[in-house]
């Protein structure tokens, strides 16, 4: 398939401190070569020494700011015209988007079921959300096949970190996973992601930088077959939607997988950053026609951003969201759970 | 780049350009389109409530009403009211001090360590001598990335060993830019949370250790209704002198700066346009603003041309069509210039009134017809280059043989090169003058 230098290492083989076996390198290059020491390889404490999952509400508490309170607030005493507008408003503040902030105010006016105006906002919210699936895990398509899990998304999303965190949660579980380094891309992501597989005992499959990712991808269901592995997990380069030769290229990784495990159903995890506006919606259009999206992770929620893009991602494509990123910890990496995120809105 | 906001605005306000009048209800019609469109292109709700406020009660004078062009005065009302959110802050790029600092600072994955290797290059080209300091000790290998970008720039890059404090990898990169005699210090910092106070702390000590001549908040374009608290929050911390608006090149209408400008105050300073390093854009507001209403940026255009096209070559390319002898080598060599440019969907995007041709161009690009004419040029002989008229059905076939295409390419070419012929003679003859208003009008 490929003529690119294959590098495979396998868990444990590479221990150590990653960057241990490299060749001392310049403390800055082109013009002091006199001065040297090692490359820096530093673990933040909080990601290395703490794995026990947080948990939904805690991880929001910060996400919902006034949001939802003074939502809460204003429709507890009987709103009035008024009082519909800045329901409104506070929707589109928690990037739920103008047209759908509109139609839900309208469809909780219209509601004479739910017992109070919150309650019926809340109804017009969740029915725009799929129904969470606590058990998800990815699935081999055939037994002793691996399962595969593609990571896309725009740039600067959170895919290699929320790669990270998904070995460490199949890891814990006693899977063995391979980590397949496809951004070949963005510079040093090769070395970030063979970090993460170091941390957290990950068989790791890459090429030279530069190289064609689908060929990555290839070697690595190969490896991972002969091995018998699990889970295979790709990180692939961040892309803008509207690089259709990009887009292209993730097609491409998608066939590979097709023809290499045929019949398989590789899950495809949209990362999408909480603090995403309306773009969000116009993302993961284009990448579910280019690719076929199964799932969202949603990151970042651990921010002031409330992640309403989501409603109308949702609402539009069926694509669940699978799974929230809620800090910079191995177990900051939760089950979406569509009541308790309404909940924790609304607490 | 800002696509979708120019096309809404542009169907609001071309209804209105059509017919002319305005009457109170098209206002009003004009203005919940012009809302949505805002809240669609992530523009904070608080500064479209202020937005539109300011363009219903200019574009509600009777002066305007009576007028008969009154749908023009509303584009214009628009265009001067997104101008003036866009103009906010003094956008001049300050380099005092020796070395003067530039310090980053944002969320993560906004685009740090990209807009440092891009904001070096810039330097370079204005004839500095940056550095690039790594940092940012906490995501894995980002001081391996920001190497590999100085590399890639000849750009020398400071890292230091692991679990060096931020502040003395600030030290560290101060003394390394005095040895390597450096004037200019980029500090390339960890993307944080606003809600992360120990690193909010960090960068604020950070800050107020090395004084910076531009403390820049790098925002991505496709960030919703947050921007605004996250600039507060960053410039609470540090003062921000101003902001980099990276991934425009994606089709986010980029809310977020107007947003930002409107509320703080800030400038923005630079567009990050894209994934090489040199895509990095000074920012205009007017240009962008008439961008945003769909009027096209010649300005930028031509820099661009001015900065990428030979001029020698110009003065040879302007004599052959005199002399009417362009040949498809000529052409080739067009080719090659206007590739220099930038992607050719980011430059028709730039001239008015071709903002919709521009992804049709682009996907074109992207599908790689331009690779092939050029394919079929190269495949064929300097007498070919010189004279298409030569090629014979068996110099066809060996041409798309060569060049791995069609036949049906080869003579598509051909043809369309043939046109182009009569149209530089009819140019060149000086009956272009007397054929422009039948081709416009």
């Amino acid at each position: 398939m490929s003529t690119e230098p294959t590098e495979v290492v396998e868990a444990g083989k590479h221990a150590g401190e990653p960057g241990a076996t490299k060749e001392v390198e310049p403390l800055w290059h082109s013009e002091a070569d006199e001065l040297l020491v090692p490359p820096a390889a530093p673990v933040r404490s909080s990601e290395s020494e703490d794995f026990t999952p947080g948990d939904l509400s805690a991880g929001l508490e910060r996400s919902r700011g006034g949001f939802m309170s003074r939502l809460r607030g204003i429709l507890r005493s009987g709103p009035s015209d008024a009082d519909w507008e800045s329901v409104e408003e506070l929707l589109i503040s928690g990037d739920v988007g103008g047209v759908l902030a509109i139609e839900i105010v309208e469809g909780a006016r219209a509601r004479k079921d739910a017992p109070s105006a919150e309650a019926a906002v809340r109804a017009e919210l969740a029915g725009r959300l799929l129904p969470g699936e606590h058990g998800w895990r990815p699935r081999p398509a055939a037994p002793g096949q691996p399962a595969v899990v593609l990571m896309v998304g725009v740039n600067g999303t959170g895919k290699t970190t929320t790669i990270g965190k998904l070995a460490h949660v199949y890891r814990a579980e006693g899977r063995s996973v391979l980590l397949a380094a496809a951004d070949t891309f963005r510079a040093a992501a090769i070395d970030q992601l063979r970090i993460w597989s170091d941390r957290t005992g990950c068989q790791f499959v890459a090429h030279a930088p530069g190289a064609d990712p689908a060929a990555v991808i290839y070697d690595a269901l190969d490896a991972a077959i002969a091995r018998n592995v699990d889970v295979v997990i790709a990180d692939t380069a961040g892309r803008l939607h509207t690089k259709s030769n990009l887009m292209d290229e993730l097609a491409k990784m998608r066939r590979v997988i097709e023809r290499r495990l045929p019949g398989s159903a590789p899950e495809v995890l949209f990362v999408l950053d909480a603090t995403t506006g309306q773009n969000g919606l116009s993302q993961a259009k284009v990448f579910h026609e280019t690719i076929g999206l199964t799932g969202i992770v949603l990151t970042k929620l651990d921010s002031t951003a409330k992640g309403g893009i989501v409603f109308a991602i949702e609402d539009a494509l069926h694509i669940p969201v699978r799974l929230v990123g809620v800090g910079e910890k191995l177990g900051d990496l939760l089950p979406f759970d569509p009541d308790a995120f309404i909940d924790a809105l609304f607490e | 780049m800002f696509d979708a906001l120019s096309e809404r605005l542009r169907k609001t306000l071309g209804a209105l350009t059509g017919h002319g009048r305005v009457s109170a209800d098209d206002v009003d019609a004009a203005m919940r389109e012009i809302r949505l469109a805002l809240l669609e292109a992530d523009v904070n709700f608080k500064v479209v409530k202020d937005f539109v406020g300011r363009v219903r009660e200019r574009a509600t004078g009777v002066e305007i009403l009576e007028s008969l062009t009154a749908g023009q005065q509303v584009v214009k009302i628009v265009n001067e009211e997104l101008v003036a959110l866009l103009s906010a802050g003094d956008r001049a790029f300050k380099l005092t001090g020796n070395p003067a600092i530039i310090l980053l600072v944002g969320l993560q994955g906004s685009g740090k360590t990209t807009s440092a290797a891009k904001l070096s290059r810039h330097l370079v080209k204005m004839g500095r001598r940056p550095i690039l300091v790594a940092a940012d000790p906490y995501r894995p290998a980002a001081a391996d990335q920001l190497e590999t970008l100085g590399r890639s720039l000849d750009v020398p890059v400071y890292r230091a060993p692991a679990g060096t404090s931020v502040l003395d990898i600030a030290k560290g990169g101060m003394e390394a830019a005095r040895k390597l005699v450096r004037d200019t210090v980029i500090l390339d910092t960890a993307g944080r949370l606003t809600v992360d106070e120990p690193l909010m702390k960090e960068i604020a000590d950070l800050s107020a250790a090395y004084t910076a001549s531009e403390t820049l908040l790098v925002v991505d374009a496709m960030t919703g209704q947050e921007a605004v608290n996250v600039a507060a929050a960053f410039h609470a911390a540090v003062p921000v002198t101003g902001l980099i608006l990276t991934k425009i090149d994606g089709d986010a209408r980029g809310g977020a700066a107007l947003s930002i400008s409107a509320v703080t105050g800030l400038p923005v300073k630079f567009l990050g346009t894209g994934e090489k390093t040199d895509a990095l854009e000074i920012f205009h507001p007017d240009r962008l603003a008439s961008r945003i209403l769909g009027m096209g940026d010649v300005l930028t255009l031509i820099e661009r041309a001015q900065e990428t096209y030979d001029e020698k070559q110009a003065v040879k390319m302007a004599e052959k069509l005199r002399k009417n002898s362009f040949t498809l080598e000529d052409m080739l060599d067009q080719m090659e210039q206007v590739r220099k440019m930038g992607p050719m969907g980011q430059i028709l995007e730039l001239i008015p009134g071709m903002g919709g041709m521009a992804k049709q161009a682009q996907e074109s690009v992207d599908r790689g017809d331009l690779k092939r004419v050029e394919a079929i040029i190269r495949s064929m002989t300097p007498a070919e280059r010189r004279d298409p008229n030569i090629l014979n059905a068996a110099r066809r076939r060996r041409i798309a043989q060569g060049s791995g295409t069609r036949l049906q390419d080869v003579n598509q070419l051909v043809k369309q090169f043939g046109g182009l012929q009569k149209m530089m003679k009819q140019m060149t003859g000086g009956r272009l003058g007397r054929r422009m208003p039948g081709l416009f009008g």
